[in-house]
């Protein structure tokens, strides 16, 4: 019965998007498809944290930040001048960075709990913060001072960008871990507070660090694993195609390079969706959820919920992190200024309660769910504000005022679902099979 | 005469910001503190329930101010501010009847309030943008300096001023006054005496009779005048953007926390340890380093330790410190 629910949502959700491409148009109807996808895999990622663990991450963009950073630092083709010029400032600028934090964590070890252990090792830090500035200051300037308006920057590795998917889940996992490493343990709130600096610090080094990233002068043209559109058009089998098709090669050629996506995002998906099932359904599942539903008697039975929770939130990390790769290579760009808070964490975690916590089928509907209302809600609001307001007079301040701010209801909808959702219905959308029905 | 200059230039750029963005900060801290200390949870709508607060006074104060009323060399806001505080606490009531009184009564997880707080705070946030728009407003009006640099530098004689705008001034004449007004009433009052007793043990005190709804209630109300008051003062001392306001959820937060979280003292003692450490390790300490040492020992570089653009990395980074050499805060919170 509740199989039937459950291919019947997705059902419905597919013909919302086949209505949205015969009624809107199929472009957008792909773009739709392929952020949904996106989200999916970002909603599954903070599945595996709050659905098997309880761990609420408020940090899901600076995770999904790293992706991108990533995406962009193996594809890019690296900078010749600026590697001669600052490289190695850079790389010895890391090297002190890793000697103050072993020197820092080996003092802190090896002196036991005497009082003034904290103050030396503050003053290691401290110091090494100096010693890494003065290599880093010189050889960041002369990074960027190399042609800033198109470089400026180190450049990446020139490697395919496929291999940056799982190279950001890598380094999403790695802040993840140092996150973790400090905050787990102690109460929900706090792992929220700390992941949400976290991200706004990723972000912030993003937006800041011109000499890795150009900052918010952004990384254009990132290399592409599809075709471009462009070439398609040139192409001779595609122009039959297209015209056998009945569609003009140009309209044909974005919606091929989106199915393209489209294809490459689902084949992550159903792999990630089919390791998080097995995952689930396996005894290591089994005891994440026991910790969850009682860590009382979990740690009496001998399980280490500590570590348990750490390895719980650097996996759902690196599931955010490698969604946060493929929606930079979707973009083909590095847009620090675009991870937003509101737009990123708050969604994602709409998308999870709303589809279903725990639930892994769940998630990936909620990601589809939401993120199509989310796009739909505008054009939606503002036609219903314009229905609303037709009485008014046509040059009423109000008015004007009022078909503006429609867009601002996308808010209040997304909280008023997500309040709504968990008071009437707190296991979502697909709820949790727990094994009794 | 040099180290005079020094803390002169010190004094105007470092220490009078930071003891109102420290004021603002404590009294933002408090109303969180407030909030975790008697309903357990932290509000991550804090910020945008101070943007609330603030647009109302917002909006009152552009009505006096079109009437014609005025304070003189006072702000009209500070006329708006218990406008302002009625309408919120009135928001902040119907959000507790509405969402959080069926978790109180199910007696729910603190992650699930937490949750809650969360879709509260993208309903606020939705409102405020919607009824005042995203962008800056400025509605400072009356005196704007209590003193100028060029004044100080005529009386004192130095070569460097410090002014001293009429906001900061007020920033930290209302904290002072709610503060201890906030002590007064938690200490010396029958209903204060309830709050606390329902913190420490809530089963205690419903077996002592005391009304929790009426402790809810007041609490509400405090955390809604406590957001108003540091929403409008920092209005004031920069201006009113909705976003800043979600952005100073993280220095708020830390400073509650490493106050230690539930404690009201922590929370003062938090704030000002949190504004003080961004301005100063945010700031570029060239001229002063010029004033004090030798003419050929002057630094090339800023002397920054850390650019601007990582204040909000600052008040992460003493967070992150505090939760791992003492998780209970300077003053033992209430939670850990």
């Amino acid at each position: 019965m509740s199989a039937y629910r459950n291919v019947g949502y997705f059902m419905i959700m597919a013909a919302l998007i086949i209505i949205v491409g015969q009624f809107q148009s199929w472009n957008l109807a792909l773009s739709i498809l392929n952020l949904c996808l996106i989200s999916a895999v970002m909603a599954l990622g903070v599945n595996m944290q709050w659905g098997y663990a309880g761990l609420f991450n408020v940090g899901v963009m600076g995770f999904a930040a790293m992706g991108g950073l990533a995406a962009m630092l193996v594809s890019v083709s690296p900078v010749k001048e600026a590697w001669s010029a600052g490289g190695v400032g850079i790389f010895f600028g890391v090297m002190a960075l890793i000697l103050t934090v072993v020197t820092a964590i080996f003092t802190f070890r090896k002196m036991q709990a005497k009082r003034f252990r904290t103050a030396f090792v503050v003053f290691v830090c401290i110091v090494g913060y100096f010693i890494i500035r003065s290599i880093f200051d010189p050889a960041t300037t002369a990074i960027e001072k190399v042609n800033p308006a198109s470089t400026g920057y180190l450049g990446g590795l020139g490697l395919p960008i496929l291999l940056a998917w799982p190279i950001g889940g890598i380094f999403a996992g790695a802040a993840a871990w140092v996150v973790g490493k400090i905050t787990l343990g102690l109460r929900t709130d706090y792992l929220a507070i700390a992941t949400l600096g976290i991200s706004e610090i990723i972000v912030a080094m993003l937006k800041n660090e011109d000499w890795m990233t150009r900052g918010v002068k952004n990384v254009v043209g990132l290399p592409r694993p599809v075709p471009y559109e462009i070439n398609l058009q040139g192409t001779p089998w595609f122009i039959d195609l297209a015209t056998r098709l009945g569609m003009d090669p140009v309209t044909f050629s974005s919606i091929f390079v989106k199915l393209c996506y489209a294809s490459l995002f689902t084949v992550v998906l159903l792999i990630v969706l089919y390791l998080s099932e097995k995952a689930l359904r396996s005894p290591w599942g089994r005891m994440m959820r026991a910790i969850r539903d009682n860590e009382v008697s979990a740690s009496a039975m001998g399980k280490n919920v500590k570590s348990r929770h750490l390895q719980v939130f650097v996996m759902g990390s690196v599931i955010v992190g490698i969604a946060g790769a493929m929606l930079t290579t979707l973009d083909g760009q590095l847009t620090p200024s675009s991870y937003q808070p509101l737009r990123f964490t708050f969604l994602i975690w709409v998308m999870v309660i709303v589809g279903g916590s725990g639930n892994n089928w769940g998630a990936v509907l909620g990601g589809f769910v939401i993120w199509f209302f989310w796009i739909e809600a505008e054009p939606l609001g503002v036609w219903l504000m314009d229905v609303l307001t037709s009485p008014m007079a046509a040059e009423s301040a109000l008015k004007a005022h009022l078909i503006d701010s429609a867009q601002h209801m996308r808010l209040m909808t997304m909280g008023v679902i997500l309040l709504v959702t968990l008071r009437f219905s707190p296991r979502g959308l697909l709820p949790e099979k727990t094994g009794r029905s | 005469m040099e180290i005079l200059n020094a803390l002169a230039l010190l004094s105007n750029y470092v220490f009078v910001p930071a003891i109102a963005y420290g004021s603002q900060l404590a009294l933002g801290a408090l109303g969180v503190t407030l909030v975790f200390g008697i309903l357990r949870f932290s509000n991550f709508a804090h910020g945008d329930t101070m943007a609330f607060g603030t647009m109302v006074t917002i909006l009152f104060t552009w009505w006096f101010q079109s009437m014609g009323i005025s304070l003189g060399p006072l702000p009209t806001a500070l006329l708006a501010l218990p406008f302002g505080i009625f309408f919120c606490a009135l928001f902040v009531l119907l959000s507790d009847r509405l969402v959080y009184r069926f978790y109180r009564s199910k007696r729910a997880d603190p992650v699930i309030y937490l949750i809650a707080s969360v879709g509260i705070m993208f309903v606020t946030n939705g409102v405020v943008r919607f009824i005042i728009g995203p962008d800056d407003q400025n509605f400072s009006d009356g005196e704007r300096f209590i003193i100028r640099a060029r004044e100080f530098k005529e009386l004192t004689g130095l070569a460097e001023g410090v002014s001293i705008k009429v906001s900061q001034g007020i920033t930290v004449v209302t904290m002072l006054i709610v503060v201890a007004a906030l002590f007064w009433f938690l200490n010396r009052t029958r209903s204060g005496k309830s709050m606390r007793a329902y913190s420490d043990n809530e089963d205690l005190a419903l077996l002592s009779g005391i009304n929790p709804d009426r402790v809810v209630a007041i609490t509400w109300i405090l955390a809604a005048a406590l957001a108003t008051i540091a929403g409008t003062l920092y209005g004031l001392d920069k201006s009113f953007k909705p976003f800043t306001y979600f952005q100073l959820l993280l220095p708020i937060f830390a400073s509650a926390i490493v106050g230690g979280l539930g404690n009201p003292l922590g929370a003062i003692a938090g704030g000002f340890v949190i504004a003080f450490s961004e301005i100063m390790v945010t700031f570029a300490y060239k001229r002063v380093v010029a004033y004090l040492v030798p003419g050929d020992w002057t630094p090339d570089g800023l002397v920054q330790l850390l650019s601007t653009d990582y204040k909000f990395a600052v008040s992460f980074i003493i967070l992150l410190l505090v939760l791992l050499v003492r998780p209970h805060g300077i003053f033992k919170g209430t939670g850990v």
